[in-house]
């Protein structure tokens, strides 16, 4: 401590202070020195990554979420995958085929565990079965698979309810684990949300993938390290020895940690914080168009709307829904809300998604004048009122895009209220069908038009809170998930979607772009689905 | 003495079964859980299933007699979320968000009555005028816009320090402290430094108060008249009469430490109570959200109740009175 002079309390209040600085300013050069010593020393690729939320579980079967999938995937590995460009491939299935009730996979000889334990057809049965469990959050997605039948060692064939052209697609996150290791571990299902301890794949993992679980903290640290004696080891472009995983929630401390230099990665960085990135050196962007496409839904299944003015139900007419298409300006969206990070469409499903077709995809031109004479024409020359429910933490900019949607509207006579509000309490009114008028986005991870179908547009839809219900449309639904001949399983989407562009169910907006923010460190190819693929990742 | 004590303890916990029936009502208005616990593919039936096992459609006096029941079993469940016992999670994150606090509390403590000290002794000198106009961007600016404030000047830009995140830490025994590391003194100082200020400041206000207040009594004016040192009129007569007040604001305010954390440790990823209270309202992880919530109150019932103790204890007027 400093010595006093005695006359001038001032003084040593002064002086303590200034010590006390001095010995900070030691202490952070000191610091700052330690720091530069520590990091030229790294001989091997340290990858350091961060994202706004961590993986929920490693538990590759208990969570259908796609930070999750992401995560797990790094060290499971599925049958069938697919790469940064969205095309399917073969991971730990070398080949596989269709026949009259089901599909066979040849297994990939040869591959280990982590653990070191041979991977056979025995695991695949019992991921399988696992995954069909009533506590996992795929069997929904392999619902379609009544048995399976052990060949040998390397080849099973799904005996399917019927023929399902699509199921290599829907097996790409259904990640395989060792049944031994399962065994040892007692976790045979997955965890259950009513039970009462925690269950040991939560924290801990064992697959065949090219990374190797080293430590797990969740929501702070995940690190994980290069499997030497994975399958593809030297099949592909990645020289990741290690990865850092570290979650940051808070978009702006996100952002910073990658201008300061502290991750080489940014999965989700904001739109308006893209150009900041852009203009500092050493740092890029790369944007890619997303699987995901945003719009408004409009009930024209109930009798009366819930929350207009009108007599009887507006939307039940085409009329009006072509007007409420006619009356946005997705350009205008595009430009003032996006950032220009969009692509406007007239379509609810994405280019890459089997029945997306470049004459379909296009905006329709914005047209006041015609939307209001379209009202005028179906009875409503004054508008009417109704209820806009749109959530305010999903999506991009999901709350701006509805404010704009709901002037475009004005001009063409229809008042909107606008309700936004967080998604835990938005999508249940999807859900339960208490909303008129909504915004919904939705991605496809089979990347086939069948996933939309079955889902917004069939009449049984459980997120068809549209009310949509057309017959030939409903029937497309059903034989498509049968049809095993491509060319006329794919001449009957393109049917539907004609039909669907007519009738105008949805008022589709644009599908979304991403983007992620790389430092020049690091060559991480951008996929459409958002997922981070370590496997080709470079670094320089 | 043992009455009185009593008597707090009862009023005590009358208080935490109120705050925990309260927040326990407002969950049902956070939204739906099922959604973010499901898949988009999961059918009807099977979110009709998890809320009817979940017993999310029961009664609210319902669920907050299970609540109740299994809490008092030391029981608070699983999270919804990342589906692992709430218990521990509280005690794994707990040690984080309290070293924070000890270090905020000790950064608020040191320079709020050094500066108050000095600004209440040099009442005119432009030093102080500095750091009384400073002191107020502590307590008008939010505390989000100080930590981005200090990351960005730190972190971004000067790149002394990391932006975000605990490193640097050790195991000792159940406890993790990121306190005997230098990489731990690197990361905590800037959300320490944040979550201070505003504590730093209202301490600084009040012990200049306070100080002006004394100096003008009689006995310091005695005390100069027995021509005492002014260093001894300063801090053997003066600082001692203004702890007192002191000392009770800290008490009350470790409380708002810990609760003001909630937006620090958003701000600074900071893996403590505060960010997984944050996380749990987003997801609607309700067994996280009740658990932290009566967990708060009774950090501050225990606190008020250990004040009044010491008043009783301290202030004869008390004793004499009650």
């Amino acid at each position: 401590m400093a010595k006093f002079k005695a006359t001038d309390p001032s003084r040593v209040v002064v002086d303590t202070t200034l010590e006390i600085l001095v010995h900070i300013k030691h202490l952070l050069t000191a610091s700052v020195i330690a720091l530069t010593v520590a990091s030229p020393a790294l001989a091997e690729n340290v990858l350091r990554w961060t994202s706004q939320g961590d993986a929920l579980t490693l538990d590759p079967h208990s969570q259908n979420e796609s930070p999750t999938i992401a995560m797990n995937g790094q060290m499971y590995e599925s049958l069938v995958t697919r790469d940064a460009d969205l095309i399917l491939h073969p991971e730990l299935a070398e080949s596989w085929e269709a026949g009259e009730d089901g599909w066979t996979f040849n297994l990939r000889k040869g591959v280990k565990f982590h653990d070191g334990a041979d991977f056979t057809a025995e695991d695949v049965v019992f991921s399988f079965e696992r995954a069909k469990h009533e506590a996992s959050d795929y069997k929904e997605q392999i619902k379609s698979i009544v048995s399976m039948e052990v060949i040998d060692d390397y080849s099973i064939k799904m005996v399917t309810n019927g023929v399902n052209p699509i199921l290599p697609n829907q097996l790409t996150s259904l990640y395989i684990m060792d049944k031994g290791w399962a065994e040892a571990n007692n976790v045979l299902v997955p965890q259950d949300y009513a039970a009462e301890e925690e269950n040991y794949a939560v924290r801990n993992a064992n697959g065949t993938g090219p990374f190797i679980l080293e430590s797990r903290a969740p929501d702070e640290l995940t690190v994980l390290t290069r499997n030497a004696d994975w399958w593809g080891e030297g099949m592909f472009p990645g020289n990741v020895d290690k990865i850092e995983y570290r979650p940051i929630s808070n978009a702006a401390t996100r952002v910073a940690a990658l201008l300061s230099g502290e991750v080489d990665f940014v999965l989700d960085p904001p739109l308006q914080d893209l150009a900041r990135i852009k203009s500092t050196d050493g740092l890029s962007v790369k944007t890619a168009a997303q699987i995901r496409s945003i719009f408004f839904g409009m009930d024209q299944g109930v009798d009366k709307l819930r929350t207009s003015d009108a007599e009887g139900n507006p939307f039940k007419d085409v009329r009006v829904r072509e007007a409420m298409n006619l009356a946005i300006d997705r350009e205008a969206i595009k430009r003032v809300v996006m950032e220009g990070l969009a692509f406007p469409t007239s379509m609810i499903t994405s280019p890459g998604v089997l029945g997306n077709t470049p004459e379909n995809d296009p905006p329709v031109e914005t047209d006041p004048a015609r939307a209001k004479a379209l009202l005028a024409e179906a009875g409503y020359p004054d508008g009417f009122t109704v209820r806009l429910d749109c959530p305010n933490d999903r999506y991009n900019n999901d709350e701006k895009i509805c404010q704009a949607a709901v002037s475009m509207y004005a001009r063409i006579g229809v008042t909107v209220n606008l309700d936004a509000i967080p998604k835990s309490q938005h999508f249940p009114k999807i859900q339960n069908r208490e909303t008129d008028f909504y915004m919904l986005g939705w991605g496809v991870p089979t990347l086939d038009s069948h996933y939309v179908f079955t889902y917004l547009l069939d009449s049984q839809g459980s997120w068809n809170a549209s009310g949509y219900n057309n017959p030939r449309v409903n029937e497309i639904t059903a034989a498509i998930a049968t049809e095993i001949d491509g060319g006329k399983r794919t001449s009957m989407i393109v049917e539907a979607w004609d039909l669907i562009q007519a009738d105008m169910p949805y008022v589709p907006i644009h599908h979304q772009v991403l983007a992620w923010g790389l430092s020049s460190a690091v060559d991480i190819p951008i996929a459409a689905d958002d997922a981070f693929r370590p496997r080709f990742a470079v670094m320089k | 003495m043992l009455s009185f004590i009593a008597k707090r303890l009862a009023q005590s916990v009358l208080v935490m079964a109120i705050v925990s029936a309260v927040s326990f009502s407002l969950f049902n208005f956070v939204g739906d859980p099922v959604n973010n616990m499901v898949g988009q593919d999961a059918t009807r039936e099977q979110r009709l299933e998890i809320r009817d096992k979940l017993g999310l459609d029961d009664p609210i006096i319902t669920q907050y007699g299970r609540f109740v029941g299994n809490m008092l079993q030391a029981d608070f469940g699983l999270s919804y979320r990342i589906k692992r016992p709430v218990d521990d999670l509280i005690a794994e994150r707990l040690p984080a968000t309290l070293e924070l606090v000890f270090v905020s509390a000790i950064i608020s403590l040191f320079f709020g009555i050094v500066l108050g000290i000095y600004t209440g002794i040099k009442r005119n000198s432009w030093i102080s005028r500095v750091i009384l106009s400073t002191s107020l961007a502590g307590v008008s600016l939010p505390t989000f816009v100080i930590g981005i404030g200090l990351i960005y000047l730190f972190a971004v830009h000067l790149r002394w320090l990391p932006s975000s995140g605990r490193s640097g830490v050790v195991e000792l025994g159940w406890w993790k402290t990121s306190l005997i590391t230098l990489e731990g003194w690197r990361s905590i100082i800037l959300p320490a430094i944040t979550l201070s200020l505003f504590q730093l400041t209202l301490i600084l206000r009040l012990v200049r108060a306070e100080m002006m207040e004394v100096m003008r009594t009689d006995f310091i004016k005695f005390a100069r008249a027995r021509g005492l040192s002014e260093r001894a009129i300063n801090f053997r007569h003066a600082l001692r009469n203004t702890l007192v007040p002191v000392i009770t604001i800290i008490g009350l305010n470790i409380g708002g430490l810990v609760a003001f954390s909630v937006v620090t440790e958003t701000v600074f990823q900071w893996p403590g109570t505060g960010l997984m209270f944050i996380q749990a309202v987003n997801f609607v992880d309700v067994p996280i959200m009740a658990a932290y919530l009566v967990f708060v109150a009774l950090l501050f019932v225990v606190i008020n109740l250990i004040v009044d103790i010491l008043y009783f204890v301290v202030d004869p007027r008390i004793r004499l009175g009650g």
